[in-house]
């Protein structure tokens, strides 16, 4: 690629996505500015900076915190996140390999019906689903683990697999020879080498669950709020919504998720591209 | 390797496939057959053929006018997050200075989920209209453009990296020797550069595709389908007929039906168009 950094044209086109940039941060400020208004100023005048009369300084943080009880719908989307995406990222790859590998017509079908799931919309199970979790008694933290493995398994096993396609057998007959068994050359010798794919199963699979608003609220949101349920407890069916806490609980949802890209940029945008082919 | 492997499949498979029949197939071929039946709870059902899938038509009109909403935005989605995010992708692979600042920023939006999207810009729009002295739920346009420019808020970002991706893959000499030959910005664009990121389209206009056709999120927190459902997406129409009114559960399990089969068709154009492209490869 030429360079252009330098010259009038550089300079003209920095400022373009400069102005750009800033257009694109704009919401997330105009939330946060809003956040430290008090309620009844904010749906009247939102795009006016807090002044002496209307700042109630972290006024609306108090309030949200204790509406929402955010710490714990912070916990539930903690534990349910991190936990179900561990249970993805490695029963997905046992699966995915030992279906590639045994190559039966079988393992083809369980494959081919693995790839089929993830076409099917949300809306097609949410009911039955959510009865099925019922009934199981998996309508608790825990128990919606086994609904992300299981509803979450078809684009992770499809992308693990198209990976595994890809490694020469030679490395695993050599292990296999040398005395490993199955669990030993999947543990030791193929899961090292999926390393990038996992990282990718697993970035795609934290923005889903993490984000995901109607599997837990039809499952667990009677009981649990996880941070989605959370915002949208908030607003209520009534009129009189706290204005104030709802920009509050709006910034503290999106503090995690902008710490977390920071910290793992490189991995998402990796991430994201690779996962692109899933369509 | 097969033989010694066959006696692993409880270890290796199974605790996927339990949860995969407990979460995904049993749900899945549960819902076919209820969508044929009338229910509340899954224990009183009663074969009704195909009555469901005829008051999906006949009930009221809307089924037909969601999907109506859901194609139009679809498409104005579909073409406006494509053009710009490849806009983009073409500034921001030239060299200059902060392009990764840059992409960090335009790509942020992504991962803010939907609901909270949703109320972000319900403060924006209904800031907007103020001035007017009326909200978004006064008339179906705001809802509806509104939607639009969130999506491309959000999604712009994530096709704009996969563009990136595809440009930074094209040989140099190509588009050198277009120059020499003295080919015009315009013409490079067009001749050179959009063939050979045609991959990257395909992906891209796809990803959009299926993620507009089966919004959610946005869509429940930003309007709820204000005014009078005249905003709601099939996606939101189904869950309103599933829990709005007892008894039109059956009507929402075919509306579900009928909406799975909808985006199975976009898959499988998906299918055939990538399969073309790899053969002309």
């Amino acid at each position: 690629m030429k360079n252009e950094s330098k010259g009038w044209r550089g300079i003209l086109l920095t400022a373009f996505l400069t102005v750009l940039a800033v257009f694109f941060l704009i919401p997330v400020f105009l939330v946060l500015m809003n956040s430290l208004k008090g309620q009844f100023y904010i749906s009247d005048a939102p795009f006016a900076l807090p002044n002496s009369e209307t700042f109630v300084g972290l006024r609306n943080y108090w309030n949200g915190i204790e509406k929402v009880d955010f710490f714990s719908a912070f916990g539930y989307s903690a534990f349910i996140t991190l936990f179900s995406v561990a249970a993805i990222v490695l029963f997905t790859a046992m699966t995915a390999w030992y279906l590639v590998r045994a190559g039966t017509r079988a393992a083809n079908g369980l494959y081919y019906l693995f790839v089929f799931s993830m076409i099917v919309p949300f809306q097609m199970v949410m009911f039955t689903m959510s009865k099925m979790a019922n009934l199981l008694r998996l309508d608790n933290p825990v128990g919606i683990i086994l609904l992300y493995l299981g509803f979450g398994s078809g684009l992770s096993v499809f992308l693990y697999s198209g990976f595994i396609k890809s490694i020469p057998l030679d490395v695993e007959e050599a292990a296999m020879i040398d005395g490993c068994r199955p669990w030993q050359t999947f543990f030791f010798v193929v899961f090292p080498i999926l390393k990038p794919t996992a990282v990718t199963v697993a970035i795609l699979n934290a923005m889903w669950i993490w984000n995901d608003y109607l599997l837990p609220y039809l499952v667990i949101g009677s009981r649990y709020r996880t941070i989605p349920i959370a915002v949208q407890y908030l607003q209520g069916g009534y009129g009189s919504r706290d204005m104030g806490a709802l920009m509050a609980t709006l910034v503290l949802a999106i503090i995690p998720i902008v710490i977390f890209y920071l910290a793992c940029q490189k991995y998402i945008i990796r991430g994201v591209m690779a996962g692109a082919v899933k369509g | 390797m097969q033989k010694s492997l066959r006696k692993y499949f409880a270890v290796f498979v199974l605790p996927t496939l339990a949860a995969f029949v407990i979460a995904f197939l049993i749900p899945f071929l549960f819902g076919l057959y209820l969508s044929f039946t009338k229910f509340t709870t899954v224990t009183n059902t009663q074969w009704v053929g195909w009555e469901n899938y005829i008051r999906v038509f006949t009930d009221n009109n809307d089924f037909l006018h969601a999907l109506w909403i859901t194609v139009a935005f679809t498409v104005v989605s579909v073409l406006s997050v494509n053009l710009l995010a490849f806009g983009l992708a073409l500034l921001l692979t030239r060299g200059i200075r902060g392009t990764n600042l840059f992409r960090t920023v335009f790509f942020m939006p992504n991962l803010i989920g939907g609901i909270v999207l949703g109320y972000i810009w319900q403060l924006i729009i209904n800031g907007l209209l103020l001035s007017a002295g009326v909200d978004i739920t006064y008339d179906p346009k705001y809802g509806f453009w509104g939607l639009v420019v969130l999506m491309n808020w959000q999604m712009i970002g994530y096709m704009m990296i996969i563009y990136i991706a595809g440009l930074q893959n094209l040989p140099g000499d190509v588009l050198e020797a277009a120059e020499i030959d003295g080919a015009s910005p315009w013409q490079k664009l067009r001749r050179v550069t959009i063939p050979m990121v045609m991959p990257s389209i395909t992906i891209c206009t796809f990803l959009t595709l299926t993620n507009s056709f089966k919004l959610f999120d946005q869509n429940f927190a930003l309007t709820a389908g204000a005014p009078m459902k005249k905003t709601a997406m099939l996606a939101l129409d189904i869950y309103n007929t599933f829990y709005g009114r007892i008894g039109d559960e059956g009507v929402g399990q075919a509306k579900a039906v009928l909406f799975f089969l909808m985006v199975a068709v976009i898959a499988f154009l998906q299918l055939r168009a990538t399969r073309s492209r790899e053969v002309e490869q």
